[in-house]
């Protein structure tokens, strides 16, 4: 939901936060996800994080989550799913050139990532296109069997 | 990556008559990545002048040439869009694998919006092979801004992914699936960046990161508000970027205040400051003023550090191109490559 969306961006250090340990917690679990099966795990998981991340963000299951790296807004809900920063036709009142009933989902990621620790400097690294195997599986199972450092 | 390099060098850089044949590539000086003139123009530390071919809705070659002669004389480079507007053209591979052919120095614009990495990638070693110079990654106008809304927008890549897997062909070798190529395709990349549109703080990072990627040079979208572009040009230099990026504003002259109330209004991302428009309306011949405010803007821009030269965009109105250029006096003597050039030096030979 859009207005939720908009709070989690304002909330960007709280989240921050709390993705921190709970990335901990996910990694420090890696034996117990390791006996159960990661591929036993991975729809019950994924049905979960597309629960949670879809209320708070939106979230359109990319599989590769950089939430750590955007300030929280995620850019899979950028119409051209920029993940690098925002496109030359954001509008002068900072809405999306698309869609305009949206604000820029760059223009909220960088004040996202100005609340932020780690993701203040996190929104400077380049990202990587997606890799279109891993839509709609789980980010963090993924972040438990390898730790990144960065935010699930 | 050195910029231009000092004395000698320079001159050699810009030197073109170890031109084989037209099209066919230039040898490739020490510290270049391509074997193009754009390249040698920009390094030699001359101001660069650069426009746009808007292709035809037509497949007869002799469009494109006609659309590019008018230009003959005035620019160091043509770039060709790709679906500008999301509208449907002559592909930019095709047109600048025409224009290779007399000899012009075309920059390829790759848009994600239309294809996914295996085409593009494809398209990048093809348009090598057809004697492209330089490449131009962009992110594309969504769909909806054009004439085809029934087309799925594809988005595959993002230019900064664009930009490093051009990268890794050319210098590394190698697709992005990590399969070798067995030539590498020796390509100048480019970029877009907007310095008019928010985050407008923000707005020098995403060119730094842009750099990071492997852009070589940046061509900016229509500058009508020099102030801003200041602030600009004044960040990208406190983050050290001038040294690794050659800057080429964007400038057009406006046809009347009616089209640029509407640029403002309906082309996505192009600031237009009031005070532009009110001194359209109150010109007399507002075509003649919009060509005298673009060289005035011209020489503006000249002025400031870090700007390697001015790329002129005049759709729909490409005569005025010359006009412009001879006006403001930003080719300081120089007259670029013209395809006549070639007859010139054959009849220099002949009588020497």
């Amino acid at each position: 939901m859009y207005a939720v969306r908009r709070w989690s961006v304002r909330q960007a250090r709280a989240l921050e936060t709390c993705y921190r340990a709970f990335e901990r917690a996910m990694v420090a679990l890696h034996p117990v996800w390791t006996r159960i099966g990661y591929a036993r795990l991975e729809r019950p998981v994924a049905a979960v994080e597309r629960a949670v991340k879809g209320f708070l963000f939106d979230c359109r299951m990319c599989g590769q989550c950089v939430l750590g790296s955007t300030g929280m807004s995620c850019p899979m809900n950028c119409p051209k799913s920029l993940r690098n920063g925002p496109c030359g036709g954001v509008r002068a009142t900072g809405h999306c050139e698309v869609d305009p009933r949206m604000m820029c989902v760059w223009v909220d990621a960088v004040a996202g990532s100005q609340r932020m620790r780690a993701g203040r400097d996190a929104i400077h690294v380049v990202q990587f296109a997606v890799d279109r195997r891993l839509e709609g599986r789980s980010s963090w199972l993924a972040a438990a069997r390898a730790p990144t450092g960065a935010p699930p | 990556m050195a910029r231009g390099g000092a004395g000698a060098d320079r001159g050699a850089a810009m030197k073109f008559e170890d031109e084989p044949v037209p099209g066919y590539p230039l040898p490739i000086l020490p510290g270049h990545t391509s074997p193009g003139r754009l390249e040698r123009v920009l390094r030699a530390g001359a101001f660069a002048v650069t426009t746009e071919l808007d292709p035809p809705d037509s497949a007869d070659p002799e469009d494109v040439y006609r659309r590019a002669r008018i230009f003959d004389g005035f620019v160091d480079a043509i770039n060709a869009t790709d679906g500008s507007g999301a509208n449907c053209h002559m592909s930019s591979l095709a047109v600048c694998a025409l224009l290779t052919r007399v000899g012009y120095a075309p920059v390829m614009q790759i848009s994600c919006r239309d294809r996914n990495r295996i085409a593009i990638q494809g398209d990048i070693l093809g348009g090598a092979a057809m004697g492209v110079c330089n490449m131009l990654c962009l992110t594309g106008d969504f769909v909806a801004a054009g004439d085809h809304l029934q087309a799925r927008p594809v988005f595959d890549l993002d230019c900064m992914t664009l930009l490093e897997i051009g990268r890794a062909l050319r210098d590394e070798h190698h697709f992005q699936s990590g399969r070798k190529v067995t030539h590498a395709p020796r390509v100048f990349f480019g970029a877009v960046e907007n310095p008019f549109a928010p985050p407008h703080e923000w707005r020098a990072f995403r060119l730094a990161k842009k750099v990071t990627a492997g852009a070589q040079f940046i061509q900016t979208q229509y500058c009508y508000d020099v102030p801003r572009l200041r602030e600009f040009m004044r960040h990208v230099t406190d983050l050290g970027l001038l040294d690794r990026v050659f800057i080429l504003v964007g400038v057009g002259p406006l046809r009347s205040a009616k089209a640029a109330e509407w640029m403002r209004s309906c082309v996505p991302g192009v600031h237009i400051p009031d005070a532009v428009v009110k001194r359209m309306s109150g010109a007399a011949n507002p075509a003649l003023e919009g060509r005298r405010f673009c060289v005035e803007l011209i020489q503006e821009i000249r002025e400031i550090r870090g700007v390697a030269g001015v790329h002129v965009m005049a759709y729909r109105q490409e005569e005025s191109v010359a006009d412009v250029i001879e006006r403001s006096g930003v080719l300081n003597g120089r007259t670029p490559w013209r395809p006549e050039r070639i007859q010139d030096v054959h009849q220099t030979e002949a009588a020497s």
